[in-house]
């Protein structure tokens, strides 16, 4: 018999080891040790107890997600939505006013107060990682960047305001304040606490997201080689990575508007051995740099939230305009809002626009982006849908298609828009 | 980047109003008390990897921690220790405790003013 206690003693389970029916963790369920993660050269060191403040912050989120948020339905449920009806003699009309009520309600106040103030320590805790090596993590990216002609950037580039007026997901500076000539410490930070919002959905190098586009492609497209591939808004190359390792034989262009997590991202990328990627200081909008039909494939990866209306148009018009006859853009965000989508799971998911800096989220998710495909010049019978989940090891972590805990809008579950062009 | 420099930039605000759930004397309350409740989860890990060493190095047995018994005066070092630590932490609850039976109380500023026309 093995022992109920967990000890030092106590050795891993071979694998295929049929697990011991007292041993606790095999009921754990629920974000990995940080001390999985992959680890690149340019990756910041962390202390013992830099890891525990994000596993205990991975806990908090997941607590929140799977714990908290049922308490928060039947409150809506059996208080809210009553309370509505009776006040005002008819249902809820939308999820502004579903949103508008809960925020009269303790449960949705608490909840909404201990995921904001997790936002705000996850901050804290990465960037206090990160700033404190600056200069060592400066000193690594500029021996792996410095010369390269993989890395371009552009100084006078406008940073436009659906970026500057708020600082997404509450990362002061955002993904492109430089605090000092060559920082990269804005890069770090979105890097290696990301962990703390996916709970390690996202994988080893939090590229699940990649890795399920390809395996998307390989499936559907089993005959596409393309040579030239495009991700805008790529920062660190978390999900673009995959793409490039996956078509070694094409080169792949990032761009961002960030300089920090552009250079970090291409020493992340050199550190990992991946080679055939460029990182570009551009804006989507407007990436005349580039010649009609130049890409056979376009990507976006949980970006279209973090623009504005104008901005999205425009970069669905470079990409029409930027992909080669028979190539493909493929959109991966969260679903958007549709009329069977319950008011109260529409007002969670809207918690991101209104209270975690990410001002599109809202009206991206009600927009018809089957219309804007079309308007920007793809056919309407060419478009593509799909869903794809996280990919990852499934030894050190949580599978996205297993997982069921619903946190609205941060699950590793996207779907999928594009064209053929 | 120096020490202090680091202490600001890590604590750095946003661009953007933050929003409050609750009344904000509350919620800043709370946001302090989640940031000790992440601290003392970090000292627990800490306690944890320290014990899982000492056993692996076997300077610890297992169950070693669980079966201690301390001796009358560690009991009682250990026990003020708690009372302290109590103590400390509901010192608002002790002093507004103290305050409904001191009726002589009187608010500083009134004092100031009391003091200016005493000229």
């Amino acid at each position: 018999m093995r022992k109920a206690v967990i000890s030092s003693s106590d050795t891993p389970s071979p694998a295929g080891e049929t697990p011991v029916a007292n041993d606790p963790s095999a009921g754990y369920e629920g974000p990995p040790d940080y001390r999985v993660i992959g680890r690149h050269a340019v990756f910041p060191q962390t202390s013992h107890d830099e890891i525990e403040r994000i596993n205990f912050l991975a806990q908090m989120n997941r607590h929140l997600a799977a714990r908290v948020v049922p308490g928060v339905k039947a409150a809506f449920d059996t208080r809210v939505v009553p309370a509505f009806e009776a006040q005002h003699g008819r249902a809820m009309a939308d999820r502004h006013e579903a949103r508008r009520a809960l925020l009269e309600d303790p449960a949705f106040q608490t909840w909404s107060a201990l995921r904001r103030m997790t936002m705000e320590q996850r901050q804290q805790a990465g960037r206090w990682t990160a700033l404190r090596q600056r200069e060592q993590l400066n000193a690594v990216a500029h021996a792996l960047t410095e010369g390269d002609q993989r890395l371009s950037l552009d100084p006078s580039l406008p940073i436009p305001r659906y970026v500057s007026a708020v600082d997404h997901h509450c990362m002061p500076g955002s993904y492109h304040s430089e605090y000092f000539p060559g920082d990269v410490v804005n890069g770090a930070n979105y890097d290696h606490g990301g962990f703390v919002t996916t709970g390690g959905l996202l994988g080893k190098y939090s590229d699940g997201g990649g890795h399920a586009v390809v395996k998307w492609v390989r499936r559907n497209l089993p005959d596409f080689k393309p040579q030239k591939i495009l991700e805008i808004g790529g920062t660190v190359g978390h999900s673009s990575l995959p793409l490039a390792q996956a078509f070694p034989e094409a080169e792949m262009t990032i761009v961002d508007l960030g300089a920090p997590v552009l250079r970090y991202g291409l020493a992340r990328a050199k550190s990992l051995g991946v080679d055939n990627i460029s990182f570009v200081q551009a804006s989507g909008e407007d990436l005349s740099i580039y010649p009609d039909a130049s890409f056979d494939w376009i990507q976006t990866t949980m970006f279209l939230h973090e623009l504005s209306t104008k901005a999205l148009r425009a970069i669905f018009a470079e990409t029409r305009r930027l992909l080669k006859p028979g190539g493909i853009v493929l959109h991966v965000e969260q679903p958007q809002y549709a009329p069977d989508m319950p008011l109260f799971e529409q007002a969670m998911r809207d918690w991101d626009a209104f209270y975690n800096n990410e001002p599109f989220w809202s009206r991206m998710h009600e927009m018809d982006l089957d219309a804007e495909m079309v308007a920007a010049g793809f056919d309407a019978d060419k478009l593509i849908h799909g869903g794809v989940t996280g990919v990852v090891d499934r030894e050190l972590f949580p599978d996205a298609e297993e997982d069921d805990t619903e946190d609205y809008g941060r699950k590793a579950a996207w779907h999928v828009i594009g064209a053929v062009a | 980047m120096s020490f202090s420099d680091a202490l600001a930039g890590a604590g750095a605000k946003p661009a953007g109003k933050r929003p409050y759930f609750l009344e904000p004397q509350v919620e800043r309350v709370l946001a302090i008390t989640m940031s000790i409740a992440q601290e003392l989860a970090v000292v627990r890990q800490r306690n944890d990897t320290l014990e899982r060493l000492l056993l692996s190095k076997g300077v610890l047995t297992q169950g070693e921690i669980d079966a201690y018994v301390p001796d009358r005066g560690a009991s009682a070092e250990r026990q003020m220790w708690n009372q302290e630590f109590i103590a400390r932490i509901l010192r608002i609850v002790q002093q507004e405790n103290e305050a409904v039976t001191t009726s002589h109380d009187v608010a500083s500023g009134d004092v100031g003013e009391e003091l200016a026309r005493d000229g």
